[in-house]
């Protein structure tokens, strides 16, 4: 039983903590194909922006979180994930409008977000070097040990602190996109727009308003995404390209547009990350009796090492891309 | 209608040019700019230096002309530059460098042959699976059966590869090269690349643009985790030194005459290149391609495969990019996976295109070596100016400069190449030597 | 050019307008006055200008010379979601629905300016096109080409325009639905909303139409009542086919 413990802590819960990030990344990226029709390549760093935001509010006011028992990066969250919204919107400003009002064609938008993530990559590590950081500054990293309850298992199952304020988040985020999507007033004019633009400035949808809650949103999004992930391990702010290919990859496997895709698309990757490293030697040793004699495993019987992780997402995307280039759940954008 | 006269030389007059040249003003100040920068870093750095400076600016132009094609030609975006030159890198090293006896003359390399000969038999097992159908199996069982042998035999392959793997390391240390000249490397290295953007482009070009820059980006990463991570085959992050040169090494002739007979070498390919280039942009071919990029329907309805003729502006792009990695891999003399990076090995060579201008040879190679000066010049300035905050920081404010102030400094190159992008894309959009588009006849 | 005392103000009042894409003119000066109790039809042969008329007047493209009024306003080059607000609705010919918003939703989209007059205009539309109530909560990119035909008029109608311009209304639909959608254009015309249309089916057009535009080369041959430019030899033998 010790190997199912090793199982759920390793897969279950290693490959829904991957997922939330990745799917709460890839809703962004989708939402932004959707409204603005291009992939955003500087969605990876707006991430890597909102948590060096929350490290830095943590930084400065270490002690808030004591006084009511939450870490202090939680409680800075929201602020940062305005400033990245705010962040957003001015990069929007700066830099996609006035290619957009150029009319130029997607992949130019692709390329101008290309000078945007080197641009934010630059200015955060120009300020927060190149190094980890924990964004757990003076609060402590709770880790709860539970006992499966079964005869002779040692091997707890480990979940940390921060790993449950990552579910609750996430469950949070997606259920408040999902009310804003469908009730609100606005959130139907955003899918109206990603339905039919033309359509959409045609029966008085101000188009700019809509481009501007996009970027807030996925803004926002970014910052949780970036600061859940660096709760979770620490702060690094060299991720990037190694966080856009999952994100992407989430992003298709759900179908581009698609905010609900996203988030399968999300736990698909993130837990075809953690099943194709996890060590499947593992779970099969135990009935290594039962196997005929001439079969003996391998110790390492793990599909790609940790180093060669970013394969993964990579495969996933090949397949997509050539058995249902529209993803699991039809999107929109081909 | 072409008209001999007016040109200066009617040796290069491509027969569609229907309008009469202009005098190249624009042109001549440019390189005349760049030559007076030229002399300039040769004035202050010394001829060694710059030398260096000039023959790596050189492959960078490879590189350039690379991307050119693809983005300048046919607008496709290539976001991995650098995977495809690491392939370059890779397999400069790996031919040119002396043959490694402790790995030959053990019984190593009849085990690695006899694991990749597994390898082929489970691949070609799988693909006999999943024609099972024709045989009568439902397909949904044929898909079934396929899956699971592939992953069965993969673990097996996989599994035997790393044991082979690791007493390669262990006992020899990584396989060597073949002691091959190591031009063959650079034209395998050219090949290898062309295949592995043949792939790519293969699985991405039909579908929206966006989704060929993920992918390219995508590959360039894990090429770049192969090599680095692969110790048996390249050292990982030991990195293999010297690769030999072509032409007589430093040793032999001194770093600056060594560097000048290198650089006449990249110089000669570099007008091989431009010079078929040239031919292909005004041939047919060329004028289709461009028809293509400028308007993809009309052009599907006019019967053009559009898909194959993006394929191989893809494949010759990437082909270069592998050539021209391979001719900086050996003349660095060093081959370092973890020294590819995205910014040095790809948006350079993507702030050098839309420079110098996208889809103009002579703006790309322009746009090269100008970009690669300011690129070395950079890195002096940088840590110059940050010094300066540093002591104006201290000193005014008793600021407490972090000690890591180097690396930080070259962050700011980071940013400076980020504005780059933006700012040409949006206010210079087809660059300083801007293509001349002719009717696509 | 003042309307006399004796006869209103007309609805919308275009003169002598040239315009297209860009700098290049399609309509070469083209008039059309239309009273708000009133439907007009827009034909004339392919290439004529008849939906570049319409799409300069909802502001999609160039006015470049004369003028358009609205109740009086001049209202060239104003961009579509101000001319929404003055009161003027477009239903475009195709992707005039938002295929993956529910039929209400899609109808609340028509509203979305005036969010407090949502109940009631839903109401409204719903007795205009009673086939939308059942399918009130399907995609309406599942609808057939009717029904969605149905949900676009009655999304622009969600706004209460004084003027409706529709292009072509009735392309691709079988006759039995077309006679069902000029039907429904009678109905939302009598409900004291102008309309403004152009319609291949032009036999059938002019015959519900109280003004009829003859189009080509982007400008006016004839201009009369729908019943006398049927009766007119001239436009029979050029336009409608003999």
């Amino acid at each position: 039983m010790n190997e199912l413990a090793f199982f759920i802590n390793n897969v279950v819960i290693a490959g829904s903590v991957t997922g939330s990030i990745y799917a709460i990344g890839a809703i962004g990226v989708t939402l932004i194909f959707s409204i603005m029709r291009f992939a955003h390549f500087a969605h990876a760093d707006m991430m890597t922006f909102g948590a060096f935001m929350v490290l830095l509010l943590t930084t400065a006011f270490p002690a808030v979180g004591a006084s009511i028992g939450v870490p202090t990066a939680l409680i800075m969250l929201p602020l940062a994930m305005l400033l990245t919204a705010l962040l957003a919107v001015g990069i929007d400003k700066a830099f996609y409008k006035p290619l957009r009002a150029h009319g130029v064609k997607p992949i130019v938008m692709v390329i101008g977000s290309l000078g945007v993530t080197l641009m934010l990559q630059g200015l955060i590590r120009l300020f927060s070097g190149t190094g980890g950081q924990s964004l757990y500054v003076d609060d402590r990293k709770e880790i709860f040990r539970l006992a499966l309850p079964f005869e002779g298992a040692r091997a707890p199952i480990v979940i940390t602190e921060p790993q449950i304020y990552l579910f609750v988040i996430t469950l949070v985020a997606v259920v408040a996109l999902h009310l804003f999507l469908n009730r609100s007033r606005l959130g139907k004019a955003m899918r109206a727009m990603s339905d039919n633009p033309e359509l959409a400035q045609a029966s008085g949808i101000n188009t700019n308003t809509i481009v501007a809650v996009t970027w807030v949103i996925a803004g926002g999004l970014a910052a949780i995404a970036g600061t859940l992930l660096s709760l979770d391990v620490t702060f690094k702010p060299d991720l990037s390209f190694f966080l856009l290919l999952p994100i992407f990859a989430a992003a298709i496997v759900g179908g581009v547009g698609h905010p609900y895709g996203a988030i399968a698309g999300g736990f698909v990757v993130g837990f075809a990350e953690t099943l194709a490293v996890f060590n499947w030697n593992v779970l099969l040793r135990p009935f290594q009796d039962s196997f005929p004699e001439w079969l003996t495993l391998p110790s390492n019987l793990a599909f790609v090492g940790t180093e060669y992780k970013i394969v993964v997402p990579f495969f996933i995307l090949v397949a997509i891309l050539v058995w249902r280039p529209t993803g699991l759940f039809k999107g929109k954008v081909i | 209608m072409s008209h001999p006269t007016n040109t200066r030389n009617p040796a290069y007059t491509p027969k569609d040019a229907t309008q009469t040249r202009r005098f190249p003003l624009r042109e001549l100040v440019l390189f005349g700019a760049l030559l007076i920068a030229v002399l300039a870093v040769y004035a202050l750095m010394g001829a060694a230096y710059s030398t260096r400076m000039l023959v790596e600016a050189a492959c960078y132009a490879i590189l350039a002309l690379g991307l050119t094609i693809q983005w300048g030609y046919a607008g496709q975006f290539n976001a991995g530059v650098m995977g495809f030159v690491a392939l370059g890198g890779f397999c400069a090293m790996l031919f040119s460098v002396p043959v490694n006896d402790a790995f030959w003359g053990t019984e190593l390399p009849g085990e690695l042959g006899q694991v990749l000969l597994y390898g082929i038999a489970a691949t070609l097992l799988v693909v006999g699976a999943t024609k099972l159908d024709r045989l009568g199996v439902p397909k949904k069982l044929r898909t079934v059966i396929a899956v699971v042998l592939a992953v069965v035999l993969y673990l097996v392959v996989i599994s035997l590869l790393r044991d082979v793997t690791s007493q390669i390391q262990s006992q020899a240390g990584f396989v060597g090269g073949f002691g091959l000249p190591p031009w063959v490397g650079w034209i395998v290295g050219g090949a290898l690349a062309g295949g592995v953007g043949y792939f790519i482009g293969h699985v991405c070009l039909g579908l929206r643009s966006d989704y060929l820059a993920i992918a390219t980006l995508g590959i360039a990463e894990i090429i770049k985790a192969f090599l680095k991570n692969s110790d048996w085959l390249t050292r990982g992050t030991a990195t293999v030194s010297p690769l030999p040169w072509p032409t007589p090494g430093p040793a032999e002739l001194g770093f600056t005459l060594s560097r000048a007979i290198y650089l006449s070498v990249t110089a000669v390919v570099i007008a091989v290149i431009f010079f078929l280039l040239h031919r292909a942009y005004h041939a047919p071919w060329g004028r289709m391609i461009r028809a293509i990029r400028d308007n993809e329907v009309s052009s599907a309805a006019m019967g053009k495969d559009i898909n194959k003729r993006r394929l191989e502006i893809f494949v010759l792009g990437c082909i270069l990019m592998g050539l021209g990695g391979g001719m900086l891999g050996t003349f660095n003399s060093l081959f370092d996976p973890q020294g590819y990076l995205p910014l040095n090995h790809t948006f350079l060579v993507l702030v050098m295109v839309i420079l110098g201008g996208p889809g103009n040879n002579l703006g790309t190679i322009f746009g090269a070596v100008a970009v690669y000066i300011i690129w070395i010049m950079s890195e002096p300035l940088a840590l110059f100016l940050m010094q300066l905050a540093v002591a104006f920081g201290e000193g005014t404010f008793g600021w407490d400069a972090p000690s890591n102030m180097d690396s930080r400094a070259l962050q700011a190159r980071v940013l400076v190449i980020g504005m780059l992008i933006t700012l040409v894309l949006r206010f210079a959009p087809k660059g300083l030597l801007p293509e001349k588009i002719k009717s696509h006849g | 050019m003042s309307s006399t005392p004796a006869s209103p103000q007309p609805l919308l009042d275009a003169r002598d307008v040239h315009g297209g894409y860009g700098s290049m003119n399609i309509l070469n000066g083209v008039n059309m006055t239309l009273y708000a109790d009133e439907v007009g039809v827009i034909v004339g042969p392919n290439g004529a200008g008849k939906s570049t008329m319409l799409k300069a007047v909802f502001g999609l493209l160039n006015v470049n010379q004369g003028e358009i009024l609205l109740n009086g306003q001049p209202i060239h080059n104003l961009p579509p979601n101000q001319l929404v607000e003055r009161g003027m609705g477009f239903v475009p010919q195709e992707k005039n629905v938002f295929p993956s918003l529910s039929v209400k939703e899609n109808l609340e989209m028509g509203a979305y300016l005036k969010p407090q007059n949502v109940k009631r205009m839903l109401e409204q539309v719903y007795e205009f096109f009673p086939p939308l109530v059942e399918k009130r909560h399907q995609p309406a990119g599942e609808l057939s080409g009717g029904q969605r035909q149905m949900v676009a008029m009655g999304r622009a109608l969600m706004a209460e325009p004084s003027l409706l311009l529709l292009d072509e209304p009735t392309a691709g639909l079988s006759p039995l639905y077309m006679n069902e959608i000029f039907d429904r254009v009678k109905k939302i015309n009598a409900a004291g909303v102008g309309i403004l249309m152009v319609e291949q089916n032009a036999k059938q057009a002019l015959a519900i139409a109280d003004k009829g535009f003859v189009l080509a080369a982007g400008q006016n041959r004839f201009t009369d009542t729908g019943a006398a430019l049927l009766a007119d030899p001239d436009v029979a033998k050029s336009f409608l086919g003999g």
